[in-house]
């Protein structure tokens, strides 16, 4: 185990991880990873622990069970304690018995280098698009809260600005960048959220159903921007979707969560062919 | 200089303002009650921006500023009590501090040095209001909405209670009233106060860490995801907002010329609350107007209201009393048809009143009404 973390190459690893709430096993003993560069989609139908991956993975949920590594050193950890433990209905409930827990806060997963974007959006309402972006800049401070008050961080504050524009540039948002966040029509409110996730300078960008709600010509706008962005920051990707075409055109490598297992994994042409992928979304029952 | 051209039209009115008090300190023959109302309007305007800073702009519904106010009121008071009037004031108590900062400092620098002592004494206010708010921020800032609101007004009326203690009257004076410190003479110091003061608030508002406090009002969720430690700003909110309670209430204490605990009751909160609402959740100059016009309508302008002498023959409907009775009743229906307040989370500044920054506020307007 020890031996493969040396080698671990990967930006994000997941092992073992298991997320139950009260009774329900969210979350099954998912493994997987995303490796530098990649741009990897999780699919599944509705309530298939998709999103409750993707707040373990910030910190939003502490794991029930498992190990989630970034960039190669172990970031969160955990094992059934108190309660759950006697109603664990996971697997591997010793795997981690004898090793420190860690579950950082959320800001400090970001800090790290990791950014999401929600599937409701969740923009600050109050600001405009350019308030938004540049928002996301504080956590890369490096000046207290005094020189910040009295406007001894000028340089800083000066190349935050500049960078939240040349970001809006990248992304086509310059010309609304004034206007109320959320007055944006909805494709755009999904834009400026990868905007702002960008800006905290992260490595590892995670979108939650970046497509939802969109039409086809949409889409495939979002499509092509995505893999842009990939190339433009030289960030890796994982995204939620449920539009097979945005999936299969920009996805290096798919993992399929039915139910909180994953039932398949692999590149898109094997999983447009799998015979439990293709069940699980007609809905056939599993025995 | 760009600074002072790009808010010029903040920074007229602004000095309007202070002209005019200048000139009411020097004439003679102002009407008292005018006095009463700018003064006392100067020292809400503090306590009411701090308020807002954290229930407006962190979005921390806390109800603790009264508690804040009366730990200012009393540091100040008991580090400045003359210690000619010492043994008058504590008749039942030996007093802890023999001496009063003012007259040490100025014994060393003259009128400078006793305004350099009412600085100090003012900052150890707020200093020590900061203080407290620090130690009940981590049990405190962890409760959500409503409950955050009771606790704060518990520590509050605790703070009440136990300052009264027996324990504490060396300092304290007991359930005895603290007098014989300076005190305001004139409009220009309580302005000067304040105003010095809501720069600073402002200043933090418009900081970096202003943004995050209110990227947390907007969206706490987003706001730790975009990597803003939520413990630390609300944390860091809390203090700021207390320490500058803490001056307004050493400020209070100037103005009333003597401290006692029933002074700050959480009555005290819900009219610093009410201002706040009535000037608009998020603007700091709704609370300043707001702060005006409350303490104008609550002791001058409806006056009148209680004193019978003014009844029409025939109809006995004002007495002592009514007065009150209006005065809620124009709440009211200021809390009920102006929901935003005043300016809504819109600044006071002269191109408020051209076209494009109004139809830029009926916009934001219609837009929160769709939000709700
Ligand atoms: N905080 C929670 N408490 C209890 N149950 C939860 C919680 N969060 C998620 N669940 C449950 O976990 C399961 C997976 O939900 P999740 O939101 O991860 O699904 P998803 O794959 O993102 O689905 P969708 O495609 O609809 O977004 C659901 O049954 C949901 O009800
Ligand atoms: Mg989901």
């Amino acid at each position: 185990m020890s031996e493969n973390m040396l080698h671990d190459t990967s930006i994000l690893r997941l092992e073992n991880i298991t997320m139950q709430f009260g009774g329900v096993v969210a979350v099954d003993n998912l493994s997987m990873e995303v490796r530098p560069g990649e741009i990897v989609a999780l699919i599944g139908p509705n309530g298939a622990g998709k999103t409750t991956a993707f707040n373990m993975i910030t910190g939003v949920y502490e794991p029930t069970n498992g190990q989630i590594s970034f960039e190669g050193s172990p970031v969160v950890r955990n094992h059934p304690r108190g309660k759950i433990s006697k109603m664990y209905a996971g697997q591997n409930a010793d795997l981690y018995k004898n090793k420190e827990t860690l579950s950082p806060s959320v800001d400090r997963l970001t800090a790290l280098g990791m950014a999401r974007t929600f599937q409701n959006i969740r923009l600050f309402k109050s600001r405009t698009v350019f308030e938004n972006v540049l928002i996301a800049k504080h956590l890369r401070r490096t000046r207290g809260f005094f020189s910040a008050v009295f406007r001894l961080n000028r340089d800083e504050e000066a190349s935050w600005r500049e960078e939240s524009l040349s970001l809006l540039e990248t992304t086509g948002l310059s010309a609304v960048k004034d206007e109320n966040a959320v007055s944006l029509p909805y494709g755009l409110q999904r834009r400026l959220e990868i905007a702002r996730a960008l800006a905290t300078r992260p490595r590892l960008l995670l979108l939650d159903e970046p497509a939802a709600g969109m039409n086809p010509q949409e889409t495939d706008s979002l499509t092509a921007f995505i893999a842009r962005i990939r190339r433009e920051f030289g960030v890796s990707i994982l995204l939620i979707e449920h539009h097979m075409n945005l999936v299969m055109d920009i996805s290096d490598r798919i993992y399929v969560l039915d139910f909180g297992r994953m039932i398949a994994t692999g590149e898109p042409r094997e999983i447009q062919n799998n015979r439990r992928v293709i069940d699980a979304y007609l809905g056939v029952e599993e025995n | 200089m760009a600074f002072f051209r790009k808010h010029i039209k903040t920074i007229v009115p602004i000095l309007v303002l202070y002209a005019l008090v200048v000139v009411l300190d020097l004439i003679p023959g102002v009407p008292m009650m005018l006095l009463t109302v700018l003064k006392k309007g100067a020292i809400y305007s503090l306590v009411a921006v701090s308020m807002n800073l954290l229930n407006g702009f962190t979005g921390l519904f806390s109800l603790g500023q009264a508690g804040f106010m009366l730990l200012g009121a009393y540091t100040y008071a008991s580090l400045n009590i003359s210690s000619g009037l010492k043994p008058i004031v504590y008749q039942y108590y030996t007093p802890l501090f023999r001496f009063s900062i003012t007259e040490v400092l100025s014994g060393v620098a003259g009128s400078a040095g006793a305004v350099l002592g009412i600085v100090l004494s003012l900052v150890i206010a707020g200093l020590v209001a900061a203080f407290f708010a620090y130690l009940i921020a981590l049990p405190v800032l962890k409760l959500r909405g409503d409950y955050l609101a009771i606790a704060t007004l518990g520590f509050a009326e605790i703070i009440r209670a136990l300052i009264q203690l027996e324990a504490l009257a060396p300092v304290t004076n007991g359930s005895q009233l603290l007098r014989g410190f300076p005190y305001f003479r004139g409009l220009f110091a309580p302005f000067l106060i304040s105003g010095v003061c809501i720069f600073l608030i402002v200043l933090i508002i418009n900081s970096t860490y202003g943004r995050a406090f209110i990227a947390i009002r907007d969206d706490e969720i987003a706001a730790e995801a975009m990597g803003i430690n939520l413990a630390y700003h609300k944390r860091l909110s809390f203090v700021i907002s207390s320490f500058f309670a803490g001056i307004s209430g050493a400020m209070l204490a100037m103005y009333q010329t003597s401290v006692q605990a029933n002074t700050f009751k959480s009555a005290m909160t819900y009219e610093i609350l009410l201002i706040v609402v009535i000037g608009g959740i998020g603007s700091v100059s709704g609370s300043c107007i707001g702060s005006f016009l409350f303490i104008a309508m609550s002791e001058w302008w409806l006056r009148f209201l209680d004193n019978s002498a003014y009844n029409i023959p025939g109809i006995p409907l004002l007495r002592p009393g009514f007065r009150m009775v209006v005065f809620s009743v124009l709440i009211m229906i200021m809390v009920l048809f102006f929901r935003r307040g005043i300016m809504g989370d819109r600044e006071f500044s002269l191109s408020f009143f051209s076209k494009k920054t109004r139809g830029e506020g009926g916009r934001s307007d219609s837009r929160r009404e769709t939000d709700e």
